[in-house]
């Protein structure tokens, strides 16, 4: 394929821009001009560093390596959930939870096109795993997090009307069943979106990079469809998921509400 | 039993009898009461005619020992929502007719809500009553009104009340007996005529 490199110039210019929005944020005295420039930063740094992290592993084809990178990003995308939320579970709960139901769901999705869709040789080829279960599984945190503050929050705000049901001989289930579904819908709710504004409104980035690298728009869109169906099923199981088995971990075995389990809200 | 700082405590309250409950704000009485429907952790025994609470399933032991709490709480928009049968007599005798029932719950005022949420849980024929100020935020007719319907439940089911009240004229009128909860325990006082 025909690429158009980049040189040092090309990004310097772009770089250039963001200098000068954050200039403007300090006359304006928006207090982002720091936060802006250091978000800058790592942005060129982390991207730089997973570029070499590719490199080397595009040279070094192995499961090993591809499992291990594989669990680096699943272990950050836990604690990315975790941080997330303003009332999450205290003790080992608090980060298992979401990274369990990622893993189940993103890997399983990503396993699925890697050996069912792509069929690349040999099935873990990185230039195809890595960006499809970082894809997946950025999506997924997404929902995830979203659900399970979604269902902390809503178990905290409504304990009274939780509380009231149970004392009448409500089963748990029954008595968080209307926050449960509320937490599933707000994890879902970004997906949806996002599928149905695609195209229309936002060209997905995955599909335009693969255009600007020279691939037919055609094969691209496949692709993009393709990425999108496995982000919408990981991400909507991955929250499904995790919503179920928190809203199980709000109660105990006596089926009593246990907000004590949550930690403080920060 | 013995609930957090509540206890340990050894007590029963005998089928058709009414016990009513004191105690300075503060004193563990609505813990003792949640303790009771098995809606804190708690350790000890529990047990209505001799079956232990964790012997059988929560749902089945808070329907028979129904909490009533100080404060109600609603979760649909609707009174009549959230009930599954009403009697039409007990309505009246709270001093309701039956409009009520399609009214908003936020329409209401909380006498009104707290008087509502006593017939929600007399619905389910609970075997054991835990009131907790049933009748603090009612005025004098809706209070006469809240008791009568109460002893009236108590003598035909033949259930049990432990009734957390802070009105002396209140506790003469209800309770066979009267306990004070202080320092995690409780102090019988002398017997009422």
């Amino acid at each position: 394929m025909n690429i158009i490199r980049l040189d040092a110039w090309d990004l310097s210019l772009a770089a250039m821009l963001v200098l000068i929005l954050a200039g403007l944020s300090f006359r304006l005295q928006l207090a982002v001009s720091r936060q802006l420039l250091v978000a800058a930063l790592r942005t060129a740094v982390q991207l730089t560093l997973i570029g070499l992290v590719l490199k080397f592993l595009f040279a070094n084809v192995h499961l090993a390596w591809m499992l291990a990178m594989a669990t680096i990003m699943l272990l950050v995308a836990g604690r990315e959930v975790m941080v997330r939320q303003q009332r999450r579970f205290s003790g080992s709960w608090g980060y298992g939870l979401g990274t369990i139901s990622m893993f189940v769901s993103s890997f399983a999705v990503t396993l699925l096109a890697l050996l069912v869709m792509v069929k690349a040789e040999p099935w873990y080829t990185p230039q195809y795993a890595i960006p499809l279960l970082g894809m997946v599984l950025g999506n997924a945190m997404n929902g995830v997090a979203l659900g399970l503050d979604r269902l902390t929050q809503g178990a905290w705000q409504q304990r009274r009307a939780i509380e009231a049901q149970l004392l009448l001989g409500f089963a748990w289930t029954d008595a968080v069943a209307a926050t449960r579904m509320e937490a599933m819908r707000a994890g879902m709710m970004p997906i949806i979106n996002a599928m149905t504004a695609a195209g229309v409104v936002s060209l997905p980035g995955m599909m335009t990079g693969q255009v600007l690298a020279g691939a037919p728009p055609v094969e691209a869109v496949k692709y993009q469809i393709l990425i999108m169906f496995l982000i919408t099923a990981c991400t909507g199981f991955g929250t499904l998921m995790a919503v179920w088995l928190g809203s199980r971990h709000l109660f105990d075995e006596r089926q009593r509400l246990r907000l004590d389990r949550l930690q403080e809200k920060r | 039993m013995q609930v957090r700082q509540v206890g340990p405590l050894d007590f029963s309250v005998a089928a058709g009898e009414c016990v009513c409950l004191s105690g300075a704000s503060g004193a563990g009485k609505s813990l003792l009461l949640r303790a009771l429907a098995d809606m804190e952790p708690h350790l000890g025994r529990v047990s209505l005619d001799g079956v232990a609470c964790d012997g059988i399933a929560p749902t089945q032991w808070r329907r028979n020992v129904a909490l009533l709490t100080a404060e109600s709480a609603w979760w649909h928009d609707r009174v009549g929502e959230h009930f599954s049968e009403m009697d039409e007599s007990l309505l009246a005798e709270l001093g309701f007719d039956k409009q009520v029932m399609s009214a908003e719950v936020y329409g209401l005022s909380t006498g009104e809500r707290q008087r509502l949420a006593l017939l929600r849980l007399l619905a389910g024929r609970p075997r054991v009553l835990l009131l907790d100020e049933p009748t603090a935020s009612l005025d004098p007719q809706n209070t006469e009104r809240v008791e009568r319907l109460l002893t009236r439940y108590r003598e035909e089911r033949d259930a049990g009340v432990l009734w957390v009240s802070h009105d002396p004229l209140q506790v003469r009128r209800v309770a066979h007996r009267h306990w004070r909860l202080a320092d995690g325990r409780l102090h019988e006082d002398k017997p009422l005529t």
